[in-house]
């Protein structure tokens, strides 16, 4: 990538930022801080990677993603309608009764998701599912999967990652949005989640680490895992919570909270400098 | 006592494991979305054949019930039939978040099979004995629950369940059984098959076990001058309401029996018909407040009162009840 398609994605990431914090203030409350740590990862694969056509969200020979956090369904929401998957004015419905935005991502209500996903850990194995699937079906379509601290936790998500690397599941790229903050606070304190290439090389999977806010690494990371062709891959992104929000970022307790008026327009403000400066 | 099926013209017992292999494996010759997958009981779950005929559709996940559900909701996603198969207790018990969320709530296409219900997993115990799966998924939206008592009706109901589509559960006893039904009949799913009309009490049973000490507890009452109707609600879940209604009205008294918990299986969902249609007397026969044990299944079907002696017994106990009742509201729509 050079300077300047960086620059872009830079100021696209300030944008959905600004369309995620604007989408969560208009109810007043939502997951704030692991929406924003998401945000270089879905920019990357959305506007850079992802074989997708949002006139027709059911092809199947298209790329699929799973997002395992599904409580991040606000960042998501943004880059779909972005994209243009649904009108944008559809993004002030979220979590409003009767809206096709629910806290987390359902494939019933949303075009563009892949999966329904919100009780943390199952994300991984449907991801694996839907990558068996098409290398059954013979479909092009690779299967990308983002998880977060909290399915690190969960159990199920290492029996997936047994099954992804015996299945020798090499169209699987899966990222973990390694903010290292649970609710009840840091990772090192609640539970403790370290040497994650480790963990994940141990488990037959070809892992890599780099900075998660950082398009360059990331885009770099992910050429290696496309390149992998019998093996699963994970990118541990290394990553802030409430990523550039002055005042949330790095807080733990940004997981689930309130948004006022008042900050919104400070917050809006704020990422609208980051967007011209990225210009 | 009045036969309403033709009886098989040969009654010998088959593997219910080896038929719901050879089921799949026969659709999936035809159809190629159907695959199947274990974790680690493929052998006890009858798909060894399938596994050979169709490796490449075939995913063993190892001892991860979840991950199992969870890649079976996957594989439904892009299309395919999945048949993920553990015993019930797993099914169950350690899946149900999985199958829940995953499967149903995502409105896939996973089509569970619990196997070794109830007291049928005899020597593996308490443990492994699930008296509560049927109250577990019942209490799913949109769910199908299946639990066929013979070969035949296995055989016929198991393609319904894969072409409807939506999630399902398969209660499925795989050892061998005696066929209750010929070949030539014909089932469909959420529609309930009088094997023996009657007029004084119903029994409706379901599964492999019940179904047959049922039909036995009809011989028997026959005999005292009793004429039981006996019921095979091979579906669960949704319930055949109108019939459950017809014959409360007809018999006025209706006996169930399940090899489940009374609690929530398929009592409970008969009691709610009834409560809310057509009050008549009823007695639930199944398990009690207790857990499960170890032993043989004869030896467990006499502890819990799985047998057509208690049937019997309880039948003798909702007539006086019956009686007792008087003129039952059910008899004067009659």
């Amino acid at each position: 990538m050079n300077s300047s398609e960086i620059r872009s994605l830079q100021r696209k990431a300030a944008e959905i930022r600004r369309l995620t914090v604007e989408e969560i203030a208009h109810l007043g409350i939502g997951h704030v801080g692991g929406s924003m740590s998401i945000v270089e990862v879905l920019v990357l694969l959305y506007y850079r990677h992802l074989k997708i056509d949002p006139r027709d969200p059911a092809l199947e020979t298209r790329d699929k993603f799973v997002m395992s956090k599904g409580h991040a369904g606000p960042a998501l929401y943004a880059v779909l309608a972005d994209k243009g998957f649904f009108p944008t004015a559809m993004l002030q419905t979220l979590n409003q009764g009767g809206t096709n935005l629910p806290s987390h991502c359902d494939m019933n209500r949303t075009p563009g998701i892949d999966m329904t996903t919100g009780s943390l850990g199952q994300g991984l194995s449907a991801a694996v599912g839907i990558a068996l699937g098409h290398r059954l079906r013979k479909l092009p379509g690779r299967v990308f999967a983002l998880i977060g601290d909290g399915d690190t936790n969960e159990g199920q998500t290492w029996e997936a990652a047994m099954s992804a690397s015996m299945f020798g599941l090499g169209n699987l790229v899966a990222f973990t949005d390694y903010n290292k903050m649970q609710i009840d606070g840091p990772i090192d304190v609640i539970m403790k989640t370290d040497q994650l290439v480790d963990r994940w090389t141990s488990f037959g999977w070809f892992a890599q680490q780099v900075p998660g806010h950082d398009f360059a690494a990331l885009d770099e990371a992910l050429q290696k895992a496309l390149a992998e062709e019998k093996r699963p891959s994970m990118i541990i992104a290394d990553t802030i919570k409430g990523k550039d929000l002055p005042g949330i970022e790095g807080d733990y307790n940004n997981h689930n909270m309130p948004i006022s008026a008042e900050q919104a327009e400070q917050l809006v403000a704020s990422l609208r400098e980051l967007e011209e400066a990225s210009a | 006592m009045k036969w309403n099926i033709t009886r098989p013209a040969d009654p010998q017992p088959e593997e219910m494991r080896a038929v719901y292999g050879d089921v799949l494996t026969a659709i999936a010759a035809e159809d190629e979305r159907i695959v199947v997958l274990d974790a680690d009981l493929m052998k006890a779950n009858g798909t060894l054949g399938f596994k050979k005929a169709y490796p490449e559709r075939t995913f063993d996940v190892g001892v991860a019930e979840a991950n199992m559900v969870g890649v079976a909701a996957g594989l439904s996603a892009v299309g395919l039939i999945p048949f993920p198969a553990t015993f019930t207790c797993f099914a169950a018990r350690r899946t149900f978040d999985q199958f829940f969320i995953s499967a149903n709530y995502a409105r896939l296409n996973v089509k569970l099979t619990g196997t070794d219900p109830g007291v049928a997993a005899a020597f593996n115990g308490g443990t492994h004995m699930s008296f509560e799966d049927i109250g577990l998924m019942r209490t799913i939206p949109k769910i199908v629950i299946c639990e066929p008592s013979d070969p035949v009706s296995l055989r016929k109901l198991l393609p319904e369940i894969t072409f409807r589509y939506g999630s399902s559960y398969l209660r499925l006893h795989r050892k061998p059984i005696t066929r209750i039904y010929d070949a030539s009949e014909t089932f469909e799913l959420g529609r309930g098959k009088v094997l023996i009309d009657g007029e004084d009490l119903t029994i409706i049973a379901a599964g492999a076990i019940l179904v047959a000490e049922a039909i036995k507890a009809a011989e028997k009452l026959d005999a005292e001058g009793i004429s039981a109707a006996v019921i095979d609600m091979h579906t669960i879940k949704p319930i055949d309401e109108e019939l459950v209604v017809q014959y409360a009205r007809k018999t006025g008294a209706i006996l169930t029996a399940e090899n489940h918990q009374v609690r929530n299986g398929l009592g409970s969902a008969v009691a709610e018909v009834v409560t809310d249609q057509i009050p008549v007397p009823m007695v639930r026969v199944g398990i009690l407040d207790e857990f499960g044990e170890v032993g043989t299944q004869e030896f467990l079907q006499e502890r819990f009162g799985l047998t057509a002696e208690n049937l019997v017994a309880q039948a003798r106990e909702l007539m006086n009840k019956k009686t007792r009742v008087g003129a039952s509201p059910a008899r004067s729509h009659a």
